[in-house]
């Protein structure tokens, strides 16, 4: 209750901030819109169904590139804490794309797979992947081998050892690599959607270029915020609950 | 108790090792661990390993668990060669080695559920009740980080015992553990075994503690690990680490493991009959 107050207190003195510089009337109103036509250009674009539409096309594109680059990462990420020559190929080969900042695949991928949802595919997938697969393969990698030496005593082997020893122990590396995955992801797609427009296609990062196009501060602003929105969501409703989860049987609480 | 029932009509094994060595590669060449060691352990007896640290104590009882491979020699339990790590072998380590992703039944479950003929209702039953002999079913669901030290290696001595191994396999469980926990624990090891009759090697660098709870005591000296001399321990049971006979033996013990005599012939020359001390307190 008091840190829901001292939360709602400090956003609201954003605003309260943010009113007072256009009050000031020092810069122009069409650089620094008011809080207000920020607030009513979301509500227009909601009741005219374009913010829901954009909205669902870009998430459509994240989930769906993130669920295939993690069911990528994961399984190569095993393979390369398992086997050397794996590492030695394909994990250097994912720690050299790693460095790459995403957004640098959007042109080639425009250039390979046109301007349509593939290219848009291709550019999310490329944001997660690496990230993935290095995360796990260094919790694999780092596991203290007394867990699989117990697990053999108990007859656990192969398959099962891997499944059920060697994945769950390296949980909190695979989980906080598939956050990340999710935040290259995340801006990769951002700048692929800014770059590029499908027509009928349109996500939250064509909405955002054209708020740019119509110098309509009020607009670049109202995505911008959604954006965030839907960042913070996505944070509580796919990594909370492994966090928590991972907080309580490791014991490494936060202190909150 | 039906499960548990059919699981405890297993008879203990017995445990032969023979002229083992094993050396380890390390960066300045190869180091012998173990040399020409041999070793009888019989069925339900209570064997502990003793020496200092570096005397291939450990790299013994990996051996005979099926952890790792000998250079040479033979290693059979219940006559058959030991090929492999098997569930009638169980291992209990210094660091309790517990899953942190499972909970305290989780992990009693863990070494159950790869035991096949047993329904999920038999495996719940078999656990709470190995929880319970350790004294610990209160705690089913919680999580290992909530556990004390000491707790946490009596699960690890509930899932060792849970998928009911004919040998228990102990390396210096006890070490990280304060005095008092520690004494509890012989207690509580004392009375199960009384109760199960296991085979037990326990492996330490405590003779106290190898005088409290074993048969016989096998003295280890290092570079490269040999065994030194075997002491009988026929004190009455359940022993108590304070007692004034078991302090005893155990300083005579001491003596040797000091001086690490090597007019002594090696009791690898007579790896069936305990060697009888001549100092040894016979209260029975």
């Amino acid at each position: 209750m008091k840190r829901s107050l001292v939360a709602l207190f400090f956003f609201a003195s954003l605003i309260g901030a943010w009113q007072a510089v256009v009050a000031a009337g020092i810069y122009s109103p069409v650089l620094v819109p008011p809080p207000a036509s920020v607030a009513e250009y979301i509500l227009r674009a909601l009741a005219d169904g374009s913010l829901l539409h954009a909205a669902s096309v870009t998430c459509q594109r994240l989930l769906l590139g993130y669920l295939i680059g993690c069911g990528l990462g994961l399984p190569l990420g095993l393979a390369a804490a398992r086997s050397r020559s794996v590492s030695d190929t394909v994990g250097v080969l994912a720690l050299g794309l790693q460095t790459l900042p995403s957004v640098c695949w959007v042109p080639l991928s425009l250039l390979w797979f046109g301007p349509n949802e593939g290219s848009m595919l291709f550019v999310v997938i490329m944001g997660t992947l690496w990230s993935v697969l290095i995360a796990v393969d260094s919790g694999v990698k780092n596991l203290p081998p007394i867990y699989t030496r117990a697990a053999r005593t108990m007859g656990s082997t192969g398959l099962h050892t891997l499944v059920r020893v060697i994945l769950p122990a390296s949980l909190p590396y695979v989980v906080s690599g598939m956050k990340q995955g999710w935040a290259f992801a995340w801006r990769s797609l951002m700048a692929a959607e800014i770059y590029v427009t499908i027509l009928g296609r349109e996500g939250l990062g064509h909405l955002l270029h054209f708020g740019r196009e119509l110098s309509a501060m009020d607009q670049v602003i109202g995505i911008m915020l959604v954006i965030v929105l839907i960042g913070l969501l996505a944070d509580k409703l796919l990594f909370s609950p492994w966090e928590t989860f991972l907080h309580r049987r490791w014991g490494t609480d936060r202190h909150d | 108790m039906n499960a548990t029932e059919a699981l405890q009509a297993i008879p203990p094994a017995k445990l032969v090792v023979r002229s083992v060595s094993k050396s380890f590669a390390t960066r300045r060449g190869w180091l012998p661990a173990l040399e020409n060691v041999s070793l009888t352990v019989n069925e339900g007896e209570f064997v502990c390993l003793v020496g200092p640290s570096g005397c291939g104590k450990s790299t013994l009882l990996n051996l005979i668990a099926g952890l790792d491979t000998p250079d040479s020699g033979e290693l059979a339990s219940d006559g058959q060669p030991i090929t492999g790590t098997g569930r009638e072998r169980m291992v209990m380590f210094q660091e309790h080695a517990l899953f942190p992703w499972l909970d305290v039944l989780g992990n009693v479950l863990f070494g159950l559920k790869l035991k096949p003929n047993l329904t999920d209702n038999d495996r719940r039953e078999v656990a709470r009740h190995y929880l319970h002999l350790v004294g610990l079913e209160r705690f089913a669901h919680a999580a290992i980080h909530e556990l004390s030290g000491g707790m946490k290696q009596r699960v690890a001595l509930a899932r060792a015992l849970a998928p009911n191994p004919r040998v228990l396999l102990m390396d210096e469980p006890f070490a990280a553990l304060d005095a008092m926990t520690r004494e509890q624990l012989y207690d509580d090891l004392q009375s199960i075994w009384q109760k199960r009759r296991k085979t037990i090697l326990f492996v330490t660098h405590n003779v106290r503690e190898s005088v409290c709870l074993g048969d016989r005591v096998i003295l280890f000296s290092p570079n490269p690990g040999r065994i030194l001399r075997e002491f009988p321990v026929d004190l009455p049971r359940p022993r108590d680490i304070n007692s004034v006979e078991l302090a005893a033996l155990a300083s005579e013990i001491t003596r040797h493991l000091k001086s690490n005599s090597p007019m002594e012939p090696p009791a690898s020359t007579h790896p069936t009959g305990s060697i009888a001390h001549p100092h040894a307190p016979r209260t029975r």
